[in-house]
């Protein structure tokens, strides 16, 4: 896309577009509200204020997106795989260096992945649950930690796979069968929020930055197609906070259980699993 | 007037707060690593200026206008005892959220975009706006069954795990026979669904749910229903990719 089109334009087909899609909402609610439970609305003008404000922030959300968050991911992937900056191994343009040589691509993926993860409001919020959940044997922060690291690891080795043109399937197979293998081993009570965590992590301002420089990295690497290698990055960071939250859970567990062990072993909340 | 400026507010610190690591992260290494000034600067400060002020307006729409609305009636639902307009209340409820999702539009519009490239669709935008839309309605309708299937295992207390690694049994089996190149944008779709909108709403529902249940932990079971959500569009877009 060379030279943006006239911004009353843009303006125009995005807001167009907005309204589409916020409508089945509204729909939604109007319909259950009215016809399925019949009550009246509470706050019909709130309701709608709010309707409003939600188009006007997708429509300048849509625009932001198209002006910094998928051309930064771009630009990072075309400037961290420019042959001039991978020196050393054979990056002559043509043909792919070896892996090792991404360096800078993995750091950026995961440092980026785990900052994202940090401020990520669902996260905290999964975070102090599963303190409560845990009786305090799981510290909120560290869990925190584990989560961002987990999705930092997950978007680097995404790109790992990109780098060297691995099958996804067999990458995320893999993930899945650690998974398994924890979910046989973990605390009870702590599998259905793992599984929720993986899916919490990925917030709306990270997706579209990861996904670009997943398909940047396509487009620039020779001998990679943006539609059969580009994608796939996103899944990465949703299977790896699982994995990170799972080894922690079931660390966090072995901890209690030792430092139990020593005094009174009073409820060690092995297998307390409620509605089961 | 006074709450809803202090709303704004807040959430004008979240999304900013949203955005600062990530620009942090991409300043490093464009100064530190890469060693050279970012390529229009400028250009992607407004965009940046443009998304923290669209997710501001967003959430504070959505925290004001259609959550409190949303939850109330999820609750009203799971209290109300009719199963049938339990899951179609679920049903339509994880649709309408995920077509409205900006994180799938993003994707929906990169993935068509690409498709076009490689000559897998025609490359007007007419017909690359309509693929992105039935992908985006497939993955709607993915999340909406998602939203059915948990609220059917919160009811019947199935455990979790089960299921899960049954879907994924299900996702593995279906990528020896869809389409190579849908592959990936299907195993991100999964993802994709579960940020913004949709996850606080569901939540709601989950958790209501599980309280008006007797002898069901909302801490346990109220959880898992996004855990479904992330699996299914994997399915769906797979079916999608082989079908269109």
């Amino acid at each position: 896309m060379d030279g943006l089109p006239p911004f009353h334009d843009v303006l125009q087909q995005t807001l167009l577009e907005t309204l589409r899609d916020v409508a089945p909402i509204l729909l939604v609610i109007l319909v259950f509200q009215f016809l399925v439970l019949r009550r009246r609305l509470n706050k019909p003008w709130r309701m709608l204020k709010g309707g409003l404000f939600v188009v006007a922030g997708l429509v300048f959300f849509l625009m932001g997106l198209e002006q910094a968050l998928f051309p930064l991911g771009r630009s990072m992937a075309e400037q961290l795989t420019d042959p001039e900056f991978v020196s050393g191994a054979a990056a002559t343009g043509d043909t792919i260096a070896h892996w090792s040589a991404y360096y800078g691509v993995y750091l950026f993926a995961f440092s980026m992945g785990a900052a994202a993860v940090m401020v990520e409001p669902a996260v905290i919020a999964v975070a102090m649950k599963a303190n409560q959940l845990s009786g305090g044997a799981i510290h909120a922060n560290r869990l925190r930690i584990a989560i961002a690291v987990g999705v930092g690891i997950g978007i680097a080795i995404g790109a790992f796979r990109i780098i060297t043109g691995g099958s996804l399937l067999y990458f995320i197979l893999g993930a899945y069968c650690i998974v398994i293998l924890q979910t046989l081993f973990a605390p009870r009570h702590m599998i259905p929020l793992a599984y929720d965590s993986g899916g919490v992590s990925t917030s709306t301002v990270t997706v579209p930055i990861v996904a670009a420089l997943g398909l940047g990295l396509a487009a620039n690497l020779p001998g990679r197609s943006p539609l059969m290698d580009g994608f796939g990055m996103i899944a990465f960071a949703v299977v790896f906070p699982i994995i990170s939250v799972l080894a922690f859970a079931q660390f966090a567990h072995w901890q209690q259980r030792r430092d139990n062990h020593g005094g009174r072993q009073h409820e060690s909340e092995t297998d307390h699993r409620p509605g089961e | 007037m006074d709450a809803s400026g202090k709303g704004i507010i807040q959430s004008l610190l979240q999304s900013s707060r949203d955005i600062l690591p990530i620009a942090g992260v991409v300043a490093f290494f464009q100064l530190v690593v890469i060693g050279e000034p970012l390529p229009d600067a400028l250009a992607l400060l407004q965009g940046m200026l443009f998304v923290i002020i669209g997710l501001t307006l967003f959430v504070h729409g959505l925290e004001t206008g259609l959550f409190p609305i949303g939850e109330s009636m999820a609750q009203a639902f799971a209290r109300k005892g009719s199963v049938f307009w339990l899951l179609l209340f679920g049903f339509s409820l994880g649709f309408a959220t995920t077509i409205a999702e900006p994180a799938l539009i993003a994707i929906a519009g990169e993935a068509a975009a690409v498709a076009a490239e490689e000559g897998r669709i025609a490359g007007d935008a007419d017909s690359m706006a309509a693929w992105a839309l039935g992908l985006r309605i497939a993955v709607a309708l993915a999340v909406g069954l998602a939203i059915v299937l948990g609220v059917i295992r919160i009811l019947k207390g199935w455990p979790l795990h089960y299921l899960i690694i049954g879907g994924y049994g299900i996702v593995v089996a279906m990528t020896g026979f869809a389409p190579e190149e849908i592959v990936g944008i299907a195993y991100d779709a999964g993802g994709v669904t579960t940020s913004t909108i949709t996850v606080p709403l569901v939540t709601a529902l989950g958790v209501g749910l599980s309280m008006a249940i007797r002898g069901r932990n909302p801490a346990v079971d109220g959880f898992g229903l996004i855990a479904f959500a992330s699996l299914t569009p994997m399915m769906f877009v797979m079916i999608y990719g082989g079908l269109f």
